[in-house]
């Protein structure tokens, strides 16, 4: 099976970077902060394929990276190493080598991106149904009838109320703001979804709706995803392969069940020890 | 007695401009100026719907009363130019009278005219003048806000990434929630409008009326912004197309009462003119021709046919 989307060798690091970077910064050294120059190694050498359909997870503690990642997939930061393919019938993308307008196409028809904190992925001073409507529309749909029916199909399926289309996401709840932001994403039926800490912050109930959804998601659109979270639950219920990340690096990569009943690296087994 | 220091290489041709009486170069702006517009229209009118950024000089009146217009006049005009001065469609509002005594002051020789047939140069503040205008007029509006991206974005950094990538979602978006609340789309005036295909303009507070008249205009119409020290233009024979929606199509206004019948002007009883609205000492609606250039003409018709139909 042909993947969609490959990544190679993606490195990520702030501030102006030296030669010893790398070698300073790591798990081994137990910081991402380069003892040189002082640059911040957020994220170094991550390679990874994704499948149509499938759903990749990406954990590990807060710093280490997993972010910055999706952030560089996602084009809201440019990565300083690396490249990465999106593969589309049998046209493949060179995400890093497109120019502005390209990226803006690809971001708007082809990916989605779910933040944690729905300020980031949500306009709040337009109505749920103008948020939905602002991504159909940047997808070229301008026609008032099919975006309105769109968005209530949407609303309706992530269950946030038909009645609550023209008020402002202002007035929801974290779990429904969240609801909305995934619905925007959904909206123009991308093949691939990015979702950043989707559940963080949600009380156990929601968090439970939300996954459940995406789940459901996954199974009828064959959206393929990559699940950022540090929450070992989400990794166990949605994914079916983990990478786990520490100061920048992957060190452990395999089936999320592996990974959580026989991890190899003492990090990732200190961290499943500490959830379960 | 020099107000200016003038360009050396302009010097004799600039003297010749100083008029004795008013101590002031031809046109008030210095040589070095009226170029500096000059060249910001070229490029405007290269690039149909590109706000072309320049600098607006400082004018003997507060910015916001038309000095963007005003300087694009000013650098336009020459001795064979007619101009005509017009502020919401009539020649004697305030707006209109000072700007074009100024002119007159400062372009000693200038002709003026309240006729739009015979204007050469037209300056206008928040109308397009209702009679077609001809190739070889050219309007200038005055803009207060040039970019119609500014009640969405208020970042001019990203509303310059915007423009270039031709993204304008988000004025659609803010159409979508005016239909979602209110059944139709709200904006009177300043209605966002799409030229040559890519760049969307504010094209100035003319109604929506008047949008239209944008598009295919026989005329080239400057849009100059002083205080926003922009200036674009819709060159002529190029498209301006209102943003709508497929199927909610842009609507002009219609003066239609509530028995469905439109509203005639009161002076000349034209059924097909943009109407202002006033309000009479008794307190009634009362409709007249906002182009009061365009009334007069029309009332003049009519008493002509009046006349004609006495004799016969």
């Amino acid at each position: 099976m042909k993947p969609i989307l490959s990544v190679q060798g993606l490195s990520k690091v702030h501030g102006r970077g030296c030669s010893k970077c790398i070698e300073t910064t790591g798990p081994e050294q137990e910081t991402n902060i380069c003892s040189w120059c002082g640059s911040v190694v957020a994220a170094h050498d991550v390679s990874f394929e994704l499948h149509p359909g499938e759903i990749l997870g990406i954990m590990g503690e807060s710093g280490s990276g997993k972010s910055t990642v999706v952030k560089t997939l996602f084009f809201d930061e440019e990565p300083t190493r690396g490249s990465a393919q999106f593969f589309e019938h049998d046209h493949a993308w060179n995400l890093f080598d497109l120019n502005a307008a390209q990226r803006r196409w690809l971001r708007n028809h082809r990916f989605g991106m779910v933040y944690q904190n729905p300020h980031l992925g949500l306009n709040f001073n337009v109505s749920a149904g103008g948020n939905i409507a602002e991504r159909l529309l940047m997808s070229d749909l301008v026609n008032y009838k099919a975006i309105r029916e769109r968005a209530l199909d949407l609303l309706s399926r992530t269950e946030v109320l038909a009645d609550r289309i023209d008020d402002s996401p202002k007035k929801f709840s974290g779990g429904m703001q969240q609801r909305v932001q995934i619905a925007k994403a959904l909206a123009t039926q991308p093949p691939l979804l990015f979702l950043d800490e989707v559940t963080t912050g949600l009380d156990l109930s929601v968090q439970a709706c939300i996954l459940d959804l995406i789940l459901e998601i996954q199974q009828e659109l064959k959206t393929a995803m990559v699940v950022v979270t540090h929450d070992l639950g989400v990794i166990r219920l949605l994914t079916s392969r983990a990478m786990v990340m520490k100061y920048g690096r992957v060190i452990e990569t395999g089936l999320t069940d592996q990974i959580l009943e026989d991890p190899q690296h003492a990090y990732t087994q200190r961290l499943v020890a500490s959830a379960l | 007695m020099r107000h200016y220091e003038l360009p050396a290489i302009d010097e004799q041709e600039a003297d010749s401009d100083l008029h004795e009486g008013t101590a002031y170069n031809f046109g008030f702006l210095d040589e070095y100026a009226k170029r500096e517009v000059r060249r910001t229209i070229l490029k405007a009118i290269a690039i149909p719907g590109y706000q072309t950024p320049y600098a607006s000089r400082e004018m003997p009146m507060g910015r916001g009363f038309g000095t963007g217009g005003l300087q694009l006049t000013l650098s336009l005009i020459g001795q064979n130019d007619n101009l005509k001065v017009i502020d919401q469609g009539a020649d004697d509002s305030v707006n209109a009278v000072n700007l074009r005594h100024f002119v007159e002051l400062t372009c000693p020789g200038v002709s003026t005219t309240e006729r739009t047939v015979e204007a050469t140069i037209i300056q206008s503040r928040h109308r397009i003048p209702e009679v077609m205008l001809r190739e070889d007029q050219v309007l200038v509006l005055q803009v207060p806000y040039p970019d119609p991206l500014v009640v969405v974005e208020p970042s001019e950094e990203k509303r310059k990434t915007m423009h270039g990538e031709g993204d304008y979602s988000r004025l659609l978006t803010k159409l979508y929630e005016d239909i979602v609340q209110f059944n139709e789309i709200t904006i009177s005036h300043r209605y966002p409008t799409k030229i040559n295909g890519h760049y969307v303009i504010d094209p100035s507070p003319i109604p929506r009326y008047d949008v239209p008249r944008l598009h295919q205009s026989p005329n080239l119409i400057l849009l100059g912004a002083g205080r926003e020290k922009k200036i674009y233009a819709v060159p002529p024979y190029t498209s301006a197309v209102p943003l709508a929606f497929e199927d909610v199509p842009f609507r002009t206004e219609n003066f239609l009462d509530a028995q469905g019948n439109r509203h005639a002007c009161m002076r000349c009883g034209c059924t097909h003119s943009f109407l202002d609205e006033v309000i009479s000492e008794q307190g009634e609606r009362q409709y007249q021709c906002s182009d009061s250039d365009y009334c007069n003409d029309q009332l003049a018709v009519l008493k002509l046919n009046q006349t004609e139909g006495v004799n016969a």
